[in-house]
């Protein structure tokens, strides 16, 4: 798994690449916690290359939603391959990170 | 025992008179300093003596000839005493016998007559940072050790809360089983004998595993029981198991999980879902069909939420699986997953047999599956029989 960030003004745009599952769940919340921004920039998750994500890396996900939430700033994830869709329609997480088709309309979206 | 600190008490053992005031001159600046405290012995019997009364004892640096007892007898005598010394020997010079003896006896090190001080300094050095070394690595073995029996203790209390038997009833089967991907996993299921002759039904997935899931699955399992027993419905149940794990929950952890009520005296099934897989039925020809997911969140995440129902008749040899994603996302050596399409097609040739024998067939068509690949998630499988006549 591989993260890049890069900073759109406003949102921190943080692409994740190959598979999120228990044994990397870790890195995978300290490149994220790393990538957070300055008060008030929110984040787009970009899982274009991203092929699969275990729970525990929903559990991330979560984590960083919640911390970006304490700094007044909001968490969408984007381009959602089929398998990934499914795993967060059926878990319920669609419900509560909003997803995008891609990282444009995610920053729009949020209202940047 | 494992951590040692400065000043590091080092035993000199010589017959000669003349050594110790050596030592205690030439060394004099950093027994100051609090780096080396040095006791002396003047033959092996004596070392012995010196070992055994006082612990604190790290390094032995001791000649070879000496009455009573001599160098390259101590160093046999030296790991009864405290296996975690280590010994340095001082012999005459180019004495490569006597040497290769005492190195084989497990001498770490060896400083030449007569004796240079500033070699003899860094030689203790050196022996000292191997004996830090050594001890931070016993250390570091006890404490894995420890971590082990703590996981195995959390591993069998998890089990123990499986059940173990299942309803025998000439009206329903039920059978399930799990098999932890670790030592501790995050999947577990329930069956509940509930007042009517109505049982219930659950199969949970909480978010990672280890200790952490562990101690959440314990909370999440005794929570749902009690909805179970206190509550009727499956989405009152599972409204009410969310809002309690939402309390103080700072970690995060969520579980998703499936609770179903079977009656079999009318064959309904009713079920809720919190974010979990959606149960597949499989009917008396080996048809399958997914059961109409119920929208639900996973536990755990946001308080106040909802849960739709859902409710099927079954007829006599309808079989409902209710499993974990471990079934479904079981990876073989080239990273395919099982997926539905292959846990819907068991049972196309043949038709399903009891429920022990479904489940059996689900976990060996996983297991043949995968093959050698590592096992990276629980899996958990769940199987539900109607039986009777049909109406």
């Amino acid at each position: 798994m591989e993260l890049t960030s890069e900073n759109t003004g406003g949102a921190v745009i943080v692409k994740a690449v190959g598979r999120v599952d228990g044994a990397n769940a870790r890195d995978f919340h300290e490149g994220l916690e790393a990538s957070i921004g300055a008060d008030g920039e929110s984040m787009v998750l970009d899982f274009e290359g991203l092929s699969y994500i275990s729970s525990a890396g929903l559990r991330v996900v979560l984590l960083v939603a919640k911390t970006l939430q304490h700094n007044d700033a909001k968490l969408a994830v984007c381009a959602l391959s089929d398998s990934i869709r499914e795993v967060f329609e059926i878990s319920g997480f669609d419900k509560i990170v909003p997803v995008y088709a891609d990282a444009g309309e995610a920053v729009s979206g949020l209202g940047l | 025992m494992n951590g040692i600190e400065p000043p590091y008490k080092i035993l000199v053992v010589d017959d000669e008179p003349d050594l110790q005031p050596l030592v205690q001159q030439r060394m004099r600046r950093y027994v100051r300093a609090g780096q080396y405290q040095f006791v002396f012995a003047h033959n092996g019997v004596e070392a012995l003596e010196r070992l055994r009364e006082d612990e604190e004892i790290v390094i032995v640096l001791t000649d070879i000839n000496m009455p009573k007892m001599d160098g390259l007898a101590l160093l046999d005598q030296i790991p009864k005493v405290n296996p975690n010394i280590r010994s340095v020997i001082i012999s005459a010079y180019g004495d490569m016998k006597n040497i290769r003896t005492a190195m084989n006896r497990g001498a770490f090190d060896f400083v030449t007559k007569p004796v240079d001080f500033d070699d003899l300094k860094l030689t203790i050095d050196r022996t000292l940072q191997q004996l830090l070394e050594w001890r931070e690595a016993l250390g570091a073995r006890d404490r894995l050790v420890a971590l082990q029996n703590e996981l195995n203790v959390a591993s069998q209390m998890q089990q123990s809360i499986l059940p173990k038997s299942f309803p025998r009833d000439p009206s329903y089967e039920i059978f399930a089983s799990m098999k932890p991907a670790r030592s501790v996993g995050g999947d577990f299921f329930d069956v509940m004998r509930l007042e009517g002759g109505v049982v219930g039904l659950a199969v949970a997935d909480v978010s990672d595993k280890g200790v952490p899931a562990a101690l959440f699955m314990m909370s999440s399992r005794t929570l749902l029981k009690g909805a179970a027993i206190g509550l009727g419905t499956p989405g009152e149940v599972l409204e009410e198991v969310n809002n309690l794990l939402c309390e103080d929950n700072e970690t995060a952890m969520f579980v998703t999980l499936i609770y179903a009520v079977y009656d079999p005296s009318t064959r309904k099934l009713t079920f809720a879902n919190g974010g979990h897989n959606t149960p597949v039925l499989i009917d008396g020809d080996g048809n399958a069909t997914r059961l109409p997911l119920t929208g639900g969140v996973a536990l755990g995440l946001v308080p106040g939420m909802k849960y739709e129902q859902s409710s099927i008749t079954l007829s006599a040899g309808d079989n409902v699986i209710l499993y974990t994603d471990g079934v479904t996302e079981a990876m073989n050596e080239h990273e395919e997953e099982f997926g539905m399409e292959r846990l819907e097609s068991l049972f196309s040739e043949s038709r399903p047999p009891e429920a022990r024998a479904v489940n059996d067939v689900i976990f060996d068509a996983v297991m043949e599956f995968a093959g050698d690949a590592p096992q990276s998630d629980d899996i958990t499988c769940m199987t539900l029989r109607a039986g009777g006549r049909d109406h």
